[in-house]
């Protein structure tokens, strides 16, 4: 076989490999950052106005040409083949993101953008030049289509992102070395050079493919079952939204905070039971719960004036009030004229003195640090009862009494031990399992026996279910969880790593 | 680590990765971890090249040149019409000085004025203020006290601290004064560990002989002689004198260690680190009944947990605000005792005291009685009679000086191993590694303060102190960062601001022989000035300013024939 017709398989490889290095780049981008039509758009568009710049460039290459092409095809194999982990790494640990992304679309893009120029050139004495351009493109654009048709039905699905991404950077690079072959000679002395640095990238690709499990988890992308629509670090955890065939899930931290599907029973339960022990209430505290779905379920209640929600972390709340698919989950709770959001540390919030609460709404991520097992302390119950009016009525989040059950019961003699009659009470929330909540109150209480009408998961007789706790769950002695000990959080600690 | 966690997505806040307590490098901080290393070897290959950028700050307070015109002995004259009366006078006004005035107002007696050389009261328990907190600049807690410890316990009682007494008398301290879990870690070979005493690595006989020194501890704990007196007691005044306990302040600890064939270099580490902690002293340095103190006095008896401690963002600057508070009117700031004289006036015994101030200005003071709670350093040269003729005892009181710096940064740094606590120590380092200021508060995200300690543990203080004084803020902020980074290697990045305090004679060194040794006996009163320091009892502890303060008030009350009912 002549070199024509190998140069122009060489086309049509460049190509393929271009087209899938733009699409990672925009899905990587769609995942991590939402907003598929945007990112797409952006990409695509530098993506082809990189294309236009390299082949400007490729005007200024003037000797050398195959020497040139050999090492543009190395280097974008390098470029491309590592850019998925690259741009994954990235979104981890980078604020500056994105331009990191449009920065290596851009230079793939350049890199692409002078192959083919130069191809053209080396190829001009060996073909008429209406044959070469009908070919050479055909081939280019041939190599596009395979490329898109493979990608989402072959590519993603079986190799990953990662996988993906190094896979061709290999092949790249391989037509890179086998170029070294075909063109030597007009490469002379210098093809062994090139073979050498062709060798290096090959090797480097395959270590990364080798390690490629290690950079997915590392990546995040094997975190999280579905794709990443929305992700951000704040100053106080890492906010990710996934969406999925079933609903959408929010994570803290990489802890599952709600799935769409089923988050209605976990806020029924821990609402309505306080909101009913507590007659009328008026005025009412979400402490956490920044979500805002406790909040749609305390405004549910017409005698509701006024609602304070108490969230440390401002892109929480922000999220919950402007991003679509939570928004309209919560009905639009952050938006209603009654609520008043305060972005604080809720026991910092609860040290300064403040009108008292009918009901209060405790909703914090479970005590897996220090810093939230400070949330569930005699000292933090204290401040809270300060804050009850008399009759008021407390519905907490206490973790899985089956998962965690000491903890669970620490939580409960903590109330006590604060001054709370407490009535402890759980549900069954498919995402999370059986989870358990308490009911406190500063008098002694009965269990609540009217459920507002109009709920999904509970009715009169359903809610009067949630506080038969069966045997499984019965109490386990356990030490009041104060300050200066912070027990909780070790229970926690100890009883959740049986589950791991 | 890999796959899904059993029953699906079990859990909120679930359940796919274990809480930060048991394994601090999560997977975004394994990623970042990875992704920092070429830069920070980019920024190590760069650093000796440019050379560090020093942060923003200055080195604030004590006041060496005002402090060292005491020194001078130069006793300006004072115009007739400057002198003032006051019944009695307080010189200095550190923890001592404003607890003998708090003892006197409490009497009701409130014909007194006290002098600080300083424009802020509160000497080594000073502290500072940002945006963000306060935060202390010398001593920052106090071991809940005892019963037998009454004057703390009535000065925490007033102060709203205490919440009452336990079954067996003993106060309560209230939860959010008690030093919030988690109180201390330890970082080693790139690594944070709970608590203080390595546990990770260590061997059988690293563990037995941890257990062997707890139970001598024990013992001493459980310990009483015929009085019923504790071996070890706070204040020391309420410790045994029997022979049995007192004869362990003629040996080090060193040695005292070393005799019970302990050598494991864990143990000597957690001994070395109690005495730099408590007064800036090597093991080897530190009297053996010092370092026994600072373990048994905090037990209430065998077996028992240690007290736990107390403190406030602002460390003891809580407890010098609240003296002050009580005594404000009658305290004048920026005056520098140069000259107590007693003599008789109008036949009577009288001290007359000549202060400046910054200006130079001169004013003088007279008085039937003077509490003279500044330390004996400066009753050398400020007390008349004893410039010519020193006592015997000042020549054996020695100190030692700390670097202690306020570092304003912007967040927190990224941990590896166990999160941040409120004392963070370095265990391969020279300093006593930083406490939180907003880990009290309960602020645990965002900006905060952190102060880093650094005691000059030379045997020889002298060098020490001129070597510290000799380094300017470039100097300073270059030693405290150098130290940091090794624990915080992003810890140039986060720091806005970094101020330095120099104490040039910061505590009380209780070397062999000095606690039980000649210098108790600056104790009692000469001719109408009464001393209180807690450099008296040989060991720098506010507990000890605090009983000193009030004793002299007291013999103070006593001799004006105020009534009174005692709290020592």
């Amino acid at each position: 076989m002549g070199r024509v017709p190998i140069l122009f398989l060489h086309i049509f490889v460049v190509a393929a490999c271009g087209l899938v290095y733009e699409l990672l780049a925009g899905t990587v981008a769609s995942y991590v950052l939402g907003d598929s039509v945007t990112q797409f758009s952006l990409v695509i568009g530098i993506y082809l106005s990189a294309l236009g710049a390299g082949a400007w460039l490729s005007g200024f290459v003037g000797k050398d040409v195959a020497r040139r092409f050999i090492e543009v095809e190395l280097a974008v194999a390098l470029l491309g083949g590592l850019s998925a982990p690259l741009l994954f790494l990235a979104f981890a640990s980078l604020s500056w993101f994105q331009l990191v992304l449009y920065g290596t679309v851009f230079l793939v893009g350049v890199l692409v953008g002078l192959e083919l120029p130069l191809l053209l050139r080396i190829l001009k004495d060996e073909l008429e030049f209406k044959d070469l351009v009908s070919r050479a493109l055909a081939f280019d654009y041939i190599g596009a289509l395979v490329a898109s048709v493979l990608f989402p039905m072959l590519l993603v699905p079986r190799l990953g992102l990662v996988r993906t991404s190094l896979a061709f950077g290999i092949l790249n690079a391989a037509v890179g070395l086998w170029a070294t072959y075909v063109l030597a000679d007009l490469l002379g002395r210098r093809a062994r050079g090139l073979r050498l640095r062709a060798a290096l990238a090959i090797g480097v690709l395959a270590a990364g493919v080798a390690k490629a499990d290690l950079l997915t988890s590392l990546a995040e992308e094997g975190l999280f079952a579905d794709p990443v629509v929305y992700a951000r670090t704040t100053p106080y955890q890492r906010i990710v939204v996934t969406s999925g065939p079933a609903g959408f899930q929010l994570f803290l931290n990489g802890n599952l905070q709600l799935s769409s599907a089923d988050e209605y029973r976990y806020h029924e339960a821990l609402v309505h039971p306080a909101m009913a022990a507590a007659g009328s209430p008026r005025r009412v505290l979400v402490l956490g719960g920044g979500d805002g779905l406790a909040l749609r379920e305390v405004l549910v209640h017409p005698t509701v004036e006024s609602v304070t929600l108490v969230d440390i972390d401002p892109a929480m709340t922000e999220l919950s009030r402007a991003f679509p698919p939570l928004a309209e989950l919560n009905r639009g709770a952050l938006a209603d004229p009654r609520v008043k959001v305060v972005n604080e540390d809720a026991m910092v919030w609860l040290e300064a003195p403040g009108p008292p609460a009918d009901v209060a709404i405790v909703d914090f991520p479970d005590p897996n640090t220090f810093s939230l097992g400070k949330l569930y302390t005699t000292r933090f119950y204290g401040l809270l009862k300060a804050r009850l009016a008399p009759g008021g009525a407390v519905g907490l989040q206490c973790t899985s009494p089956l998962f965690a059950r000491r903890s669970y019961w620490c939580v409960v003699r903590t109330l006590e031990a604060a001054g709370f009659r407490v009535r402890p009470y759980q549900c069954a929330v498919p995402s999370f399992g059986v989870w358990g909540f308490a009911l406190a109150a500063l008098e002694p209480i009965d269990r609540p026996l009217r459920a507002p009408p109009g709920l999904r998961s509970l009715d009169d007789a359903s809610l009067a279910a949630l506080f038969v706790l069966p045997p499984d769950l019965a109490p386990l002695e356990a030490e009041v969880n104060r300050l200066d000990n912070q027990v909780l959080v070790r229970y926690y600690e100890a009883e959740w790593r049986r589950w791991e | 680590m890999t796959g899904p966690p059993p029953l699906g997505r079990a859990g909120k806040a679930g359940r796919t990765r274990p809480p930060a307590v048991t394994r601090g490098s999560t997977r975004r901080e394994l990623l970042v971890a990875l992704l920092g290393l070429p830069f920070a070897a980019a920024s190590c290959r760069r650093g000796p090249r440019r050379g560090p950028r020093v942060p923003e700050g200055e080195i604030v307070g004590a006041s060496h040149d005002l402090g060292h015109r005491v020194r001078d002995g130069l006793v300006p004259a004072v115009p007739a019409d400057r002198w003032t009366r006051a019944a009695v006078a307080i010189v200095g006004g550190g923890i001592a000085g404003l607890s003998a005035a708090w003892r006197l107002e409490r009497a009701g007696f409130r014909d007194f004025v006290l002098l600080e050389l300083e424009e802020a009261a509160g000497g080594h328990a000073r502290s500072g203020a940002s945006r963000v907190t306060a935060y202390p600049w010398g001593a920052h807690y106090v071991p809940a006290p005892l019963k037998e410890d009454r004057a703390l316990v009535a000065l925490l009682d007033e102060m709203g601290v205490l919440g009452g007494r336990d079954a067996e008398g003993e106060p309560v301290v209230r939860e959010e004064h008690l030093c919030r879990d988690p109180e201390e870690r330890v970082f080693f070979k790139g690594r944070w560990y709970e608590g203080l005493y390595l546990h990770a690595g260590a061997s059988r006989e690293d563990l037995a002989q941890l257990a062997a020194f707890r139970a001598e501890v024990d013992r001493w704990a459980a310990w009483r002689d015929a009085k019923g007196c504790r071996a070890f007691a706070i204040p020391l005044a309420r410790s045994s004198d029997d022979p049995e306990v007192t004869r362990l302040d003629r040996e080090g600890f060193g040695e005292w260690v070393a005799r019970r064939g302990w050598t494991s270099p864990r143990l000597r580490w957690l001994l070395d680190y109690a005495c730099r902690d408590d007064y800036g002293m090597r093991l080897e340095e530190t009297s053996a009944w010092a370092g026994l103190f600072y373990f048994a006095a905090r037990l209430r008896g065998p077996g028992a947990e240690p007290r736990p401690l107390v403190t406030w963002p602002e460390g003891n600057g809580r407890i010098a605000a609240h003296l002050l508070a009580a005594v404000r009117p009658r305290v004048r700031l920026g005056l520098a005792a140069v000259d107590v004289a007693s003599g008789l006036e109008a036949g009577r015994p009288a001290v007359r005291i000549v202060a400046v101030d910054r200006s130079g200005a001169a004013r003088g003071f007279v008085a039937d009685q003077v509490v003279f709670a500044a330390s004996q350093l400066v009753a050398r040269h400020a007390i008349r009679d004893w410039r010519a003729a020193p006592p015997a005892h000042l020549a054996e009181i020695e100190h030692g000086s700390w670097l202690v710096a306020n570092l304003h940064v912007r967040s927190r740094p990224r941990e590896v191993g166990f999160p941040l606590a409120w004392d963070n120590v370095l265990r391969e380092s020279p300093s006593l590694g930083y406490v939180v200021a907003t880990h009290q508060a309960g602020r645990d995200h965002g900006p905060t303060v952190l102060t880093y300690y650094h005691p000059n543990c030379d045997a020889d203080p002298r060098s020490a102190r001129a070597r510290l004084l000799a380094m300017d803020h470039a100097d300073s902020a270059e030693l405290v960062l150098a130290d940091l980074e090794r624990a915080h290697p992003e810890i140039r990045g986060l720091v806005e601001r970094l101020d330095v305090m120099r104490w040039g004679h910061a505590m009380v060194r209780p070397r062999p022989g000095f606690v039980w040794g000649s210098a108790r006996g600056a104790r009692r009163p000469w001719r109408g000035i009464h001393f209180a320091n807690a450099e008296l009892s040989g060991l720098p502890l506010l507990e000890e300013a605090l009983h000193h303060g009030v004793r002299a008030a007291e013999e103070v009350l006593a001799a004006r024939g105020v009534p009174f009912e005692t709290m020592l």
